[in-house]
């Protein structure tokens, strides 16, 4: 099977290289019309279809390797260093992702299914798509060549074979990690896609905003893909590290933070694009940034650039990846500078408050919190060239610039969608923000009462002061956006008379994007919210013998047992924990520590009980060697189910937006255009 | 006068603001729970897993033990936090900081953010009052204005729009 997936590799790179050097040809000839011996469209076919016969092929090589855990085939090098005989099924699927090789093979196939869904639908525009995939092959052929000659999954062991393999890291071993990275992977490879259409429509001066229209669902699914891969590694991080927290600010997530932030950044103005003709050169340079961030996160994450808590495949590939973003820099800078003329705005701001300035300024700021954060990951490296020491830049940094620069965000995020396109005027700008500030001033005051005083006791928290900005933006928010929902809910009902729930669907189902949008928001609002109750955490630590107790807020945890036990995989020691609040017992949870055979590596299996108030998060750190003891550290961390709530409603958001809105024939039926238009900003498409 | 009055009052409420927000920061924590829990956050635990100290959960870690029980001592010792963290440095070195000191070269980690910040938004503010938006001059319409494009070409880009179609958005 390591010589069909080989092969299946090296044929995927000569299908690759075909496709970007007869495409490129093909596409050179049209452009010039010069005569050659095939005619370009026929030549542009063939490499349309390589490209289609390379996903084969990769299709191929990843069976293989998938095909070889299961086989448990110790012949092969990364079979051996990933997984093992006892390892359970859904995490023999997970050792595709594990180490170095297989995870540039994955990229390499999604890359491959994106590109042949690409070419499957190139009718929609014959030229523009050819652009796009041979852009796409292009990174293929990188890719591909990385796979091949630097990094070869197929490698074959040197020496005898062992019987069993070093089994999967043990970190890797938790459900979310089957789904985490290959979401993250969807996201990173899925921005290749909108980059090859933007570097493709400026290649051949692509005429209007088709190319923008036509990588909307791209864009927006390749955006939902990376914000679930960036939530779930914070789960997966709060449920496996067991340091009660789901975000360290480290470079690993970061560098899937980054080309988040860019590609909100995208998503936001190519709006402004697609209404005004503004901003082209700026939605151009975004998707080209987004593109190489994605590049650069997967060299902080493999080259050992940077220390990372959860680096797990460092290598020497990094010089490949430099190479590659220099080469692709290149391109970028030479395309636009040779094509800009093409990018000439067609339209200009008119006011300084209106919807254009507010995403004006969300880009700013969204591309601010981007260089932070790259200046933070990088300053490291910066330092020890300058200094010749390295310095660490860690959480109290992000905290201390990033935090305010979110929460500005975050007011942004209300702010944007009060303000009308073009221009507004004083009395607009006060009926709209009215709600809204009463609502930041009563969360203030709700959050004193409730005792989030970032004074109390005559010392500052910098933690409970941005927590108490956080409630009371994320209030006015909120309300902002319900305001604007019931707005125009309210003219459809009184005109239509249906209810106020049916009026709001209907409304949604009119501008499924701009209610999309703002249901997106909303999840954004409530995943800050449970950010900011981090700022409320508490722990408490101790060596717990049988029926020895332990208070923490509201619960009493008992223990009633410690037990061991073991299976082909891990052995593993628990403690059985009773839990009680006001004396009734309510629950009980096992903490658990794992020992895994293969790899002799231990675990930490955290025990959690969520209500929507707070996370009862309790870990088993081990025992003490002395007495024997258990020792169990519980934290009570407030609001953290908002988070993943949060991400639902982002997710629904998305897709409500994905949704085409009711045609303007279907939606006369329902609300006569003209009579609605008067008194229905909301109802116009956002006007 | 009301412009004034307004105008006066506005000025009042900012300079109230601002005040406020500097006596927030300037104040510290002094007991010593709250010491150990600010300083074990300025500092990383040295095994190599790369977790702030006051945090730092692993099984064993004799690192993070070790610099706890040195921060308790060096805080019952009656030092202040730039000596404790000064301590710190000079046995483990540099990166025992959670963050760079703000000092010397490190300094620009704090200044750059604040600084491209402050630039960006100027160039902002430029580019708006470049194209009208805050009373400045409006640019003469470009070649790529529709109403200044041929009719075959306006056409044809009013053609795609249709044959795309557009929602609206946001």
């Amino acid at each position: 099977m390591a010589t069909f997936g080989s092969f299946c590799l090296l044929i995927a790179l000569a299908l690759a290289a075909y496709n970007l050097l007869a495409g490129a040809l093909a596409l050179r000839l049209l452009a010039t019309g010069q005569p050659a011996l095939i005619s370009p469209e026929r030549l542009a076919d063939t490499a349309r279809r390589a490209g289609i016969a390379g996903f084969v092929a990769v299709t191929g090589a990843a069976f293989a390797l998938v095909w070889s855990v299961f086989t448990n085939d110790f012949s092969i090098t990364y079979i051996v260093e990933h997984s093992n005989r006892a390892l359970p099924i859904a995490y023999k699927f997970a050792a595709l992702w594990s180490g170095q090789e297989g995870s540039l093979l994955l990229w390499a196939w999604l890359l491959g299914m994106f590109g042949f869904v690409l070419r499957l639908r190139h009718k929609t525009d014959v030229r523009l798509y050819a652009y796009a995939g041979m852009i796409l092959a292009g990174v293929q052929v990188f890719f591909l060549a990385v796979i091949n000659f630097a990094a070869p999954p197929f490698a074959l062991l040197k020496g005898a074979i062992p019987d069993d393999g070093n089994g999967l890291n043990p970190l890797l071993q938790y459900p979310e990690m089957v789904i985490h990275p290959p979401m993250l992977y969807l996201g990173y490879v899925g921005f290749s896609v909108p980059f090859a259409f933007a570097l493709g429509a400026l290649m051949m001066r692509y005429p209007g905003e088709k190319w923008i229209r036509i990588t909307r669902t791209w864009t927006m699914v390749t955006w939902l893909f990376l914000t679930c891969g960036i939530f779930l590694g914070m789960h997966w991080a709060y449920a496996v590290l067991g340091w009660g927290g789901y975000w360290g600010w480290d470079p690993v997530e970061n560098a899937s933070f980054m080309p988040w932030l860019t590609g909100t950044a995208f998503l936001h103005s190519v709006m402004m694009q697609e209404r005004k003709g503004m901003m082209k050169s700026w939605n151009v340079w975004l998707i080209f940034s987004t593109f190489l961030l994605t590049l650069l996160g997967t060299l902080l994450t493999r080259a050992g650039l940077v220390s990372s808590v959860h680096a797990f495949a460092q290598s020497s590939i990094g010089t490949w990846f430099v190479v590659f973003m220099c080469i692709v820099l290149a391109v970028c800078i030479f395309t636009y500078v040779y094509q800009r003329g093409h990018l000439k705005t067609e339209h200009h701001l008119e006011s300084l408050v209106s919807r254009e300035s507010s995403f004006l300024f969300n880009n700013l700021v969204l591309l601010t919190a981007c260089f932070v954060i790259l200046w933070g990951t990088l300053f490291p490296i910066l330092s020890e060239y300058v200094e010749g020491s390295k310095v660490t830049v860690g959480p109290p940094f992000y905290n201390r610039v990033a935090v305010p620069i979110g929460l500005f965000l975050l007011f942004l995020t209300g702010v944007g969608p009060l303000l009308p396109w073009r221009a507004t005027s004083l009395k607009a700008i006060k009926r709209n923000f009215v709600l809204p500030v009463i609502a930041l001033w009563a969360m203030v005051i709700v959050c004193l009462v409730a005792g989030v005083n970032p004074w109390r006791g005559g010392e500052f928290s910098s933690g409970s002061f941005y927590a108490l900005v956080g409630f009371a933006v994320s209030a006015a928010v909120l309300t902002a956006i319900l305001a604007e929902f019931l707005r125009g809910a309210g003219v459809i009902s009184r005109q239509t008379g249906r209810n106020l729930f049916a009026a709001t669907w209907l409304l949604t189902r009119r501008n499924t994007r701009r209610y999309g949008g703002y249901l997106i928001h909303i999840g954004v609002v409530i995943a800050v919210v449970g950010l900011c109750g981090s700022a409320f955490n508490r722990n408490v630590e101790s060596e717990m013998g049988l029926n020895s107790t332990m208070s923490i807020g509201p619960y009493t945890l008992v223990q009633v047992g410690a037990t061991q036990d073991s299976n082909l995989n891990y052995s593993s020691e628990y403690a059985m924990l009773d839990v009680s609040k006001g004396g009734k017992k309510l629950f009980q949870m096992t903490p658990e520590k794992r020992f895994y055979q293969a790899s002799g590596q231990p675990q930490t299996m955290v025990a959690i009980h969520s209500v929507p108030e707070w996370d009862l998060y309790v870990v088993y750190e081990g025992t003490n060697p002395d007495t024997g003891q258990p020792i169990i550290k519980a934290f009570l961390n407030p609001l953290v189910s908002w988070i993943w709530f949060g991400l639902v409603v982002m997710v629904f958001g998305t897709f409500v937006a994905l949704v085409p809105s009711l045609t303007p024939a279907t939606a006369a039926l329902r609300v006569p255009a003209a009579q609605a238009a008067p008194v229905a900003p909301a109802l116009k498409g956002g006007d | 006068m009301a412009t004034r009055l307004r105008f006066a009052f506005w000025t009042r409420a900012v300079e109230v603001t601002v005040l406020a927000v500097a006596i927030c920061f300037s104040l510290g924590a002094s007991n010593p729970s709250g010491r150990l829990n600010d300083l074990d956050h300025r500092l990383m635990c040295t095994c190599g897993c790369a977790q702030i100290l006051g945090e730092c959960n692993h099984v064993g870690c004799t690192e993070s033990t070790q610099e706890l029980t040195e921060l308790k001592a060096d805080i019952a010792a009656g030092m202040g936090d730039r000596q404790i963290l000064s301590a710190f440095v000079a046995k483990y070195g540099a990166t025992v900081l959670a963050a760079p000191p703000a000092h010397g070269f490190d300094l620009v980690a704090w200044i750059a953010p604040f600084a491209v910040f402050a630039a960006a938004l100027l160039g902002t503010i430029l580019l708006i009052r470049r194209w009208g938006g805050l009373g400045g001059k409006p640019q003469a319409a470009v070649a790529t204005d529709p109403a200044v494009l041929d009719p075959e070409e306006r056409e044809r880009l009013q053609r795609i729009r249709r044959e795309t179609g557009s929602d609206g958005g946001f």
